[in-house]
């Protein structure tokens, strides 16, 4: 049977729920941009489901018209690693904050992200506590002040990006809320890629972190610092490229040069497809916590074989001859395999 | 000269010694001869926790005991009739659990003074008096074996490693079992080694025919075959039967089965076991911890398959707060708890029923969910049938518990035809169930207060669910008061509205004034208890429990119906407190917390006080 093929639009995908959050929240942005990147996937609503932890950030799936499941801090790769394992044919999307993906639930990610599941993994990272009203998370910068941390944190934060990259993940990219061309064009490459996509969107909070990113969206600013990654081509950033990015002269790092001073082939040409991640790890200590060269777009897409897939390669191969026995006949060869007596 | 033959009803044999000398094959070995012979039987291993205990020593000492018997057995047996301790150490570790005039067979040769004082032995027993009031054989069952392998091209340490199998034929012929099945079983496990599989068979014959020859065996002992039921039967502990139940139940459903476990002691094996049964719709998933197994569990569960945890109690303590949100989404789910001795690590290989609590009520919120007891090795089997029949049918968790003595404890299990299996067929929903063509994912069953089980891929149902509260019908968040107390309600009702068995009581006599209740694997040592009571007279009533939450509707009415309850358990009276709770019974506590299962002797002399007093 051949499918119908699947003509939908963003509204398709609005739930008839009210959207609960906060104005000025980045978390809109990120919903009407998926709205309207769903109908791109040509995937039937049905059989696209959409798990998320606890967090401003979790209530996602409310509002999208697909399945969905609001589940607990930090379990949402454990639970969506159940359901993509056991239903390999959905389209299994993951929706986390840093706090829900680093904090509470860092174990589960960096585990589905070394198994590589077949997830997309959407983590809104706004560097703060929200739906708790304000406590520093583990993107919040060193010496932040915030409501628990009253006279700075003393937590050094993970970088996303490396963190993602030393869990084995085959896929790692960063987008920010406001620029939804760039978003589209994240989610397309992370849609196209088998097993785990891990995507760290840069999100604003209005009420306890307002303009945590603003440097990287005014376009005063945002030209000197945002390093555009796109594949095959030389990295160079600021307004008219006079910055690019070369090998650090010791160790094995990258840094920012100006472009005037290097000779063109020295200048470093992004390629997503390095079978190790020691590239794109040198490429996420660009920056820092002040946002200065924060690269954007896909830091790494390699090849691996998704988990599900490999689950059922092997649930395959064992199952073989057993497709015309009934489920009681396979139940009585079970039971009877191995050492058995008869008594008369 | 001709050897006396004595009959017997039944008879207990431990089998002891290093951990290295093959003391759970040469068991098991003789587990399968009487089996297949037709006695009934029940085994216990017993082996220490340290992977690599230092040889010799005595907590390096590994035992398997079989309790056979001409009629059905209840429990591996409270101690052993005979004793064969390999070394100074199986015998100073189990001496204790000896009955007067036990019969020991003890090998010789490591009766050294060094094995002698490694385990605080100032003078050989073997040589003073202190075995007096014992049957001692002494055996060199080391330079026999090596003796009896002298023609064959073996290496002295392989000769010498044979021993458990010169032990086994002596046994053999001590209880006159059927030879064919370990020497086809020998040449079978060593078919890549002709020469240790003949020195493996030349050794058990030549344990066969020291008993046969030697003038310190002049008895021989026949126990005659059990009625038991005719049948295919096969060997199984508790946690190979939970996992073939779990197997089955999955078939019987017509569902895949997934599994999410992290490794724990005394429940690794259900992992193993469901790993190797690829075949039959089974995936495992070894999870990075117990929170992600019991996720993945749920996760598989929401997408359309039949999930299930298998744990211990530490495990059970981080799974709680997934077993909340399953309660809030309504989806069927099986957590199999094999409990051991705790609280935190505790003593992880010995057996205790103390997360009966925890089952019960460990969760935050008022999250209701159903728990079940299996009763003996092979009930682990049907209880895994039933915690999935209540799982699938209500839409909830169901909490299964087992122990570390039905985990480790075997019997024979006669096959069930899978026909004859409860038909545990479910529905998915396809179709909308509201007004205008709109989907109401928490619209309730009437009689089962179950809610429809639309799984993602089904067009036209897409649907949110999660751990807020919500409204009834719609499942729509909602943080009305009216829908929460009426949420909270339904839960409770939905767990009280599990169809349940009434609880069955067991009074051959019909006149016994007082009832001993018990649940999970205190079944056996209680059974044989009341056996024995009533050889000798004395009336007594046994109930057991399978069902804990929902309790059967008439457990009030039978309780009430007796001068004295008596609640043995192996904790510090959380059954006892439940009833009392509900049903307003004082009941008469018998707790034992030393990681040992009860004997039967011990309650049989517990029983007689109450009866006795009543």
């Amino acid at each position: 049977m051949t499918e119908v093929p699947v003509k939908l639009t963003a509204k398709d995908f609005r739930s008839n729920q009210e959207v609960r959050w906060c104005p000025g929240c980045g978390d809109f942005a990120i919903l009407s941009a998926i709205q309207s990147f769903m109908p791109e996937l040509g995937i039937p609503r049905e059989r696209i489901t959409f798990v998320s932890g606890i967090g401003c950030s979790s209530r996602f799936p409310y509002y999208l018209n697909t399945y969905g499941m609001h589940s607990i801090h930090g379990r949402a790769p454990a639970i969506a690693t159940g359901l993509a394992v056991s239903r390999p044919d959905l389209s299994v999307w993951v929706v986390s904050g840093d706090g829900d993906a680093l904090s509470i639930g860092g174990n589960h990610l960096i585990h589905a992200l070394r198994r590589n599941v077949n997830l997309k993994i959407l983590m809104f990272n706004n560097r703060i506590y929200g739906l708790t009203k304000g406590q520093c998370s583990p993107t919040s910068e060193f010496g932040k002040v915030t409501k628990s941390t009253p006279v700075g944190s003393r937590d050094t934060p993970f970088n996303p990006i490396a963190l993602a990259l030393g869990a084995e993940a085959s896929f790692v990219a960063r987008t920010i809320d406001s620029d939804r061309k760039h978003l589209h064009s994240v989610l397309r490459a992370a849609a196209a890629h088998e097993g785990s996509a891990f995507i760290e969107i840069y999100q604003n909070c209005a009420i306890f972190n307002d303009g945590a990113f603003d440097v990287l969206k005014d376009p005063a600013s945002r030209d000197s610092v945002l390093v555009r990654l796109e594949h095959g081509k030389p990295i160079t950033f600021g307004g008219s490229g006079e910055k690019c990015v070369v090998r650090e002269p010791r160790g094995f790092g990258l840094e920012v040069a100006d472009t005037a001073n290097v000779p063109r082939s020295e200048i470093i040409v992004h390629d997503e497809t390095v079978a190790g991640p020691a590239y794109a790890f040198t490429l996420s200590r660009l920056s820092d916590s002040d946002l200065s060269n924060t690269p954007i777009g896909v830091f790494r897409r390699v090849h691996r074989p998704s988990y599900e897939a490999m689950v059922a390669e092997q649930n395959t191969s064992a199952r073989a001859g057993s497709t015309e026995s009934t489920p009681d006949e396979l139940l009585s060869e079970l039971l009877h395999a191995g050492n058995t007596w008869t008594l008369a | 000269m001709a050897k006396q033959i004595q009959h017997l009803d039944r008879v207990a044999i431990r089998f002891a010694g290093d951990s290295g000398d093959g003391m759970q094959l040469t068991g098991d070995r003789f587990a399968s001869e009487t089996a297949i012979l037709g006695n009934d039987l029940s085994t216990l291993p017993n082996y220490p926790a340290e992977i690599r205990a230092p040889s010799g020593s005595l907590h390096g000492v590994s035992s398997f005991q079989v309790h056979f018997a001409a009629h059905d057995v209840l429990t591996p047996g409270d101690s052993p009739d005979v004793l064969v301790a390999m070394n100074p150490a199986a015998l100073r570790a189990n001496l204790a659990d000896l009955p007067p005039n036990a019969e020991i067979i003890v090998n010789t040769d490591e009766f050294t003074p060094r094995n002698l004082e490694k385990v605080g032995y100032t003078s050989n027993p073997l040589e003073n008096d202190s075995l007096d009031g014992y049957t001692v054989h002494r055996v060199p069952l080391t330079t026999a074996t090596v003796a009896a392998l002298a023609d064959l091209d073996v290496a002295k340490k392989d000769a010498e490693r044979a021993k458990n199998m010169f032990a086994l034929g002596l046994l053999s012929w001590m209880y006159s079992r059927p030879t064919e099945g370990t020497v086809e079983f020998l040449k079978q496990k060593f078919a890549k080694k002709p020469v240790l599989a003949a020195a493996n068979v030349a050794a058990f014959q030549a344990g066969w025919n020291y008993g046969e020859t030697t003038e310190d065996f002049a008895v021989r002992y026949e126990v005659k075959p059990a009625k038991l039921e005719p049948g295919t039967y096969r060997s199984v502990n508790g946690n190979s039967a939970l996992a073939y139940g779990l197997a089955a139940a999955a078939l019987r459903a017509r569902l895949p089965l997934f599994l999410g476990a992290y490794p724990i002691t005394p429940a690794s094996e259900i992992l193993h076991e469901l790993s190797g049964y690829k075949r039959y719709g089974v995936t495992t998933f070894q999870a990075e911890d117990e929170i992600a197994a019991v996720g993945s569990a749920l996760g598989a569960s929401y997408g359309g398959a039949l999930g299930v945890t298998s744990t211990s109690g530490p495990g059970l303590a981080l799974k709680t707060e997934t077993l909340g949100l399953a309660v809030m989404l309504e989806l069927p789910l099986v957590i199999v708890d094999v409990q051991r001795a705790g609280p935190s690590t505790g003593l992880p290989t010995k057996t205790e029923q103390s997360d009966l609590n925890i089952a019960l009520f460990g969760r935050h919120g008022e999250a209701p969910l159903a728990v079940i007891a299996a009763r003996s090795p092979a009930d682990c089997f049907d209880a895994a049938l039933e915690a999935a029949r209540i799982a699938l049918t209500y839409r909830m968790p169901v909490i299964l518990l087992s122990d570390g003595y039905l985990a480790n404890g075997s019997e024979p299990w006669l096959l069930p035809d899978p026909a004859d299996l409860p038909d545990l067929r479910v529905e998915f929903a396809t179709e909308p169930n509201g007004p205008d063509g709109t989907f109401l994912p928490y619209l309730h069953d009437p009689h089962t207060l179950a809610r429809p089980w639309a799984v993602p891929g089904t067009p036209g149902l897409e649907h949110r669910i999660g751990g807020l509260e919500k409204a009834d019908r719609t499942g729509a968040v909602s943080y009305v008061p009216a829908d929460h107390d009426l949420m909270m309600r339904l839960r409770a009702a939905r767990v009280e509205a599990i169809d349940v068995p009434d609880l069955e009581v067991e009074d051959p006599s019909g006149t016994a004034r007082v009832l001993v209740l018990g649940w999970g694997s205190t079944y056996g040592p209680i059974g044989a208890a009341c056996r024995k009571l009533r050889e000798r007279g004395v009336s007594i009533a046994q109930a057991h429990l399978r069902h804990i939450a929902p309790m059967p509707k008439n457990v009030g009415a039978v309780l009430a119906s007796y001068d004295r309850v008596v609640i043995p358990e192996m904790n510090l009276g959380q059954l006892a407190h439940v009833v009392r709770e509900r049903y307003l019974i004082d009941s008469v506590s018998y707790n034992k917390v030393n990681g040992q299962p009860f004997t039967s002797a011990e309650l049989e002399t517990v029983l007689e006080e109450v009866v006795r007093n009543d």
